[in-house]
């Protein structure tokens, strides 16, 4: 665009949740969903960036099929320790807690949590158990597994095992304590006019995971301290030697952890299905399946566990009905990459960040769906179970839709939670980046794993060398993709542009307040009147057809 | 090795086709799929970008045609890999009969493994071609999983019970075993090799090593007498625990008034918590041998109890249910050992 276009020129509002009150105590003590989002974001990239380290660290390791930079027990560690904390403190709180705790406030028209105190709480007990898994980390390692399988996990590690089972059971508490506060909210504090079908669909998203949350938490916490019980008291629950039975641990552990793939992957669909209609400009097609679609998967992936189990040994009456279950689960995923790839249909569509990470989002979640059609498979899962397949099917599921939707809605709302734009050109770039090192990262391991290769070897056969260097290569670029977006969001809080309240232009409510918001969220209560994600009954986005709007503030496109 | 980049490892199992071919048909389905989003996807990108600042799109809120085709067409694909797949597992789950067991040891970090001569190899496997051999696998320790990538087989090993797995070997030469389940320090040591021999080589390869090793049928028979085992198994059922003979392989008779097969499993847990299942007409007397013996003296005298398969049932007998001629009847109830 040239100089001369009708690009408005926003300033930053006087008062607003960032600045209203002063001093590290009003930040540690503060009840308001948007700073605790804000702790919370700081919290979780801390633990990213520690989890990232491990896999930096067994990517360099794995070049030479000998293993070229540490020792077995110490390899063990790192895949055990950057799986517990990739998976319980940064997946699993990143998009609910961060995103969450911003915007279900701010979406539905409220001006805070139901339990604010709790929310904070919440924070704590978070960060409470982060400190227990440090500590076991520092203090010995984990060498376990984050499956914590037994009894390897109860009797024969010499790692720190009881610290950290302790720190994901706190954690735990979180996680349950975060889901019924949003229940609750998203149940009670809706602006007048917010019907339950005129919903964003990102609420819809983190009301099934909430419900995951509640449901499915309090059996891992209680597992876990089973394990806890049997390591320190020598309780016989799992050990055969003392009567128990070490595939009951499993039935436990996967009753909680299959759901705890669809908490990292539903808020992530959710943010997606925002990014979609807002770049598309146009509602979202099949809006009832979608929502619908994300209780389903709520729903069917609580009876989906012992597909991890297929090998135990488990009936083969029980290895048929989980694996059908699971085709059944796979359903509506299918059904959502659908109606996004329809709501691309007759829209109008710009390429800004967030939707090149929504684009990026449907290429890899739809291969890590696709090849979880391999895995559910009986005859295929033989030969595929425990080896590198494995790997690259929950990576595609994690990091190429997880992530992918987690960065794409911190850059969609940043300039809500800063006020600030941040370079887009280096943004495109830093989204590309991570499109394709992600695959050059995974995609070999589908390979290696049909090929045969076992996961978590510290050392491999020479044959699987050239795959693994590969991906080694993928991960440096990977890395790079990482660290972009930490450098120039950084960047943009003091240097970025001001954003204005509603820079894309979007739909959504949190749009209608100044940005960064005051801290009571709207000075009026608002009322809706539109529905969700229409964009031709709404004179305040000021588009029309033809004629030159609202530019988005980066101004470059 | 850094030429040729292999997309599948070598078939040398019965199962290694059938598993390429499913391997095949879902790729096939799912390359499809792909393909159709994405080319969508990159038209509409293409089609529909946008063409002024204040372009809005065209509102099309849904059409319940497509949502019942896109429901309706993955559910039936959905359903045909899970049948296929089905078949796939249900035969490898049920080993066929008259199959060459191998005993399976795994513990931190090594693989015993036994012939049904007693020949005892550790991470090295010989098997027949052609010939259809099922492993009965335990674990000292952790949990481990015995896997041979050229056969496309695997299965969990796990203490306190036996799991199998069975194949034919359809290719000579050796291939890669592995560790399949993290099981600690380690881990990634703990394989070898299985080596397919014509039969007649098999046959010569295990008789020029027998000798070296000590018969598990006598190694179990000198545990049963020094056990004391002997003393209330009688082998003609006069004890207070029913006679052996015979009792391999068959349907027994419990307390409860349920028939069990006495395979392997049985006959482990008869050893190690005899009150789990009582034998209808005995009672329960027998001592736990749970933390007494060894993995490796149990299968001792698991190979033992399977020798005595073919004596003479006594006819206060082994508690099993006769088959033939006298099917349907019970003989003699027998108690535990």
């Amino acid at each position: 665009m040239s100089a001369t276009t009708t690009a408005p020129v926003h300033t930053m509002p006087k008062v607003h949740y960032l600045n209203a009150d002063y001093g590290i105590k009003s930040w540690l003590l503060t009840t308001d969903h948007k700073r605790i989002a804000l702790l919370y974001l700081g919290a979780v990239t801390f633990f990213f960036l520690i989890g990232g380290i491990f896999a930096t660290m067994i990517r360099i390791h794995l070049l030479t099929p000998g293993g070229y930079l540490v020792s077995p027990e110490t390899y063990n560690k790192l895949f055990t320790m950057h799986g517990v904390t990739m998976v319980f403190f940064f997946l699993i709180p990143s998009i609910p807690a961060i995103l969450g705790n911003f915007l279900v406030p701010l979406m539905i028209g409220a001006k805070d949590l139901a339990f604010p105190k709790l929310n904070l709480l919440s924070y704590y007990l978070y960060l409470t158990g982060g400190g227990f898994v440090l500590y076991s980390f520092i203090t010995g390692g984990l060498d376990t597994g984050w499956t914590f399988y037994t009894p390897l996990s109860s009797i024969y590690s010499n790692s720190a095992v009881t610290p950290a089972v302790i720190g994901i059971f706190i954690n735990g508490f979180s996680s349950i304590l975060t889901g019924l506060n949003f229940v609750v909210t998203i149940h009670t504090m809706r602006a007048p006019g917010m019907t339950w079908f005129r919903l964003p669909l990102f609420i819809w998203a983190q009301y099934a995971t909430s419900m995951i949350f509640i449901l499915g938490t309090p059996v891992i916490a209680i597992t876990l301290l089973l394990l806890a019980l049997e390591r320190v008291f020598h309780l016989g629950f799992f050990n055969p030697a003392l009567g128990g039975d070490p595939i009951l641990f499993q039935h436990l552990f996967w009753f909680y952890s299959h759901p705890a793939v669809y908490i990292m992957i539903l808020p992530a669909m959710g943010v997606i299905t925002e990014l979609i209609t807002t770049f598309a400009r146009r509602p979202v097609f099949g809006y009832t399946f979608i929502a619908g679609s994300s209780i389903a998967i709520a729903v069917i992936g609580f009876l989906v566990w012992a597909h991890h189990m297929f090998l135990t040994g488990e009936s083969v009456y029980a290895a048929l009905a989980f694996s059908l279950m699971s085709y059944l689960v796979a359903i509506p995923s299918a059904v959502k990459v659908f109606n996004w790839t329809s709501t691309l249909y007759k829209g109008s569509i710009s390429y800004d960040t967030p939707m090149l990470y929504a684009l990026g989002f449907i290429g890899l979640f739809l291969v890590g769906g696709l090849t979880g059609l391999f895995l559910a498979c009986l005859g295929l899962d033989i030969h595929l179970h425990d080896t590198y397949f494995v790997i690259a099917h929950f990576h595609y599921i994690m990091v190429g839709g997880a992530v992918m939707g987690y960065m794409g809605g911190l850059h969609f709302w940043w300039p809500k939670i800063t006020g600030k734009m941040y370079p887009e050109f280096l943004a495109r770039t830093a989204a590309v980046i991570l499109f394709v090192g992600f695959n050059l990262t995974f995609f070999p391991q589908f390979v290696l794993g049909y090929l045969g290769m076992p996961r978590r070897y510290h050392s491999y056969p020479p044959e699987f060398q050239s795959l693994n260097v590969m991906s080694t290569a993928g991960a440096s670029i990977l890395a790079l993709g990482y660290l972009l977006p930490m450098i120039y969001l950084a960047w943009s809080i003091k240097y970025g542009k001001v954003a204005g309240p509603n820079p894309w232009p979007a739909t959504g409510l949190e749009w209608r307040t100044p940005s960064p918001p005051p801290t009571e969220n709207f000075d009026v209560t608002p009322v809706v009147d539109w529905e969700p994600y229409d964009f031709e009954h709404r004179p305040d986005l000021q588009l029309e057809p033809g004629v030159a709007g609202l530019l988005p503030a980066h101004g470059d496109d | 090795m850094q030429s040729q980049l292999p997309l599948y490892p070598e078939q040398a199992s019965n199962f290694a086709p059938h598993v390429d071919e499913l391997m095949i048909f879902i790729i096939a389905i799912c390359l499809f799929f792909a393909v159709a989003v994405t080319v969508a996807i990159i038209f509409f990108l293409y089609k529909f970008k946008r063409k002024s600042p204040g372009e809005i799109g065209v509102a099309v809120h849904g059409d319940m045609r497509l949502e019942a085709a896109w429901i309706g067409v993955p559910f039936i694909l959905s359903m045909a890999m899970f049948a296929w797949g089905a078949v796939v597992y249900v035969d490898f789950r049920q080993a066929p009969p008259d199959t060459l067991d191998i005993y399976v040891i795994g513990k931190q970090w090594m693989w015993k493994l036994q012939q049904p001569n007693g020949q005892k190899e550790i991470n090295e496997l010989h098997v027949p071609l052609g010939k259809d051999v099922r492993l009965i696998m335990g674990s000292e320790d952790v949990i481990h999983d015995f896997s041979i990538p050229a056969f496309r087989v695997k299965m969990d090993v796990v203490p306190g019970h036996y799991n199998t797995l069975w194949f034919r070997p359809t290719k000579i030469g050796t291939y890669h075993f592995y560790c399949s389940q993290y099981c600690g320090t380690n881990h990634a040591i703990m394989g070898g090799w299985v080596t397919v021999m014509e039969p007649d080589e098999y046959t010569a390869w295990l008789a020029g090593t027998s000798d070296m090793n000590p018969n598990p049928v006598l190694a179990g028979e000198r545990l049963f007498a020094q056990r004391a085992c002997s003393t209330c198994h009688l082998a003609d059922g006069k004890g207070p625990a029913p006679s052996l003979n015979g009792v391999f392989g068959g349907q027994v008779r419990l307390a409860d008034g349920s028939t069990v097969t006495a395979d392997e499993s049985y006959i482990r847990e008869s050893i190690l918590t005899p009150n789990a299942k009582i034998v209808a007409g005995y009672q329960p007397v027998m001592p736990a041998y749970q933390g007494q013996i060894t993995e490796e003296q149990t299968l001792d005298l698991i190979s033992y109890v399977r020798s005595l398969q073919a004596e003479p049932v006594p006819p206060k007998g082994a508690g099993v249910v006769q088959t033939g001629a006298a099917a349907g009847t019970v003989s003699q109830p027998t108690g535990k050992k």
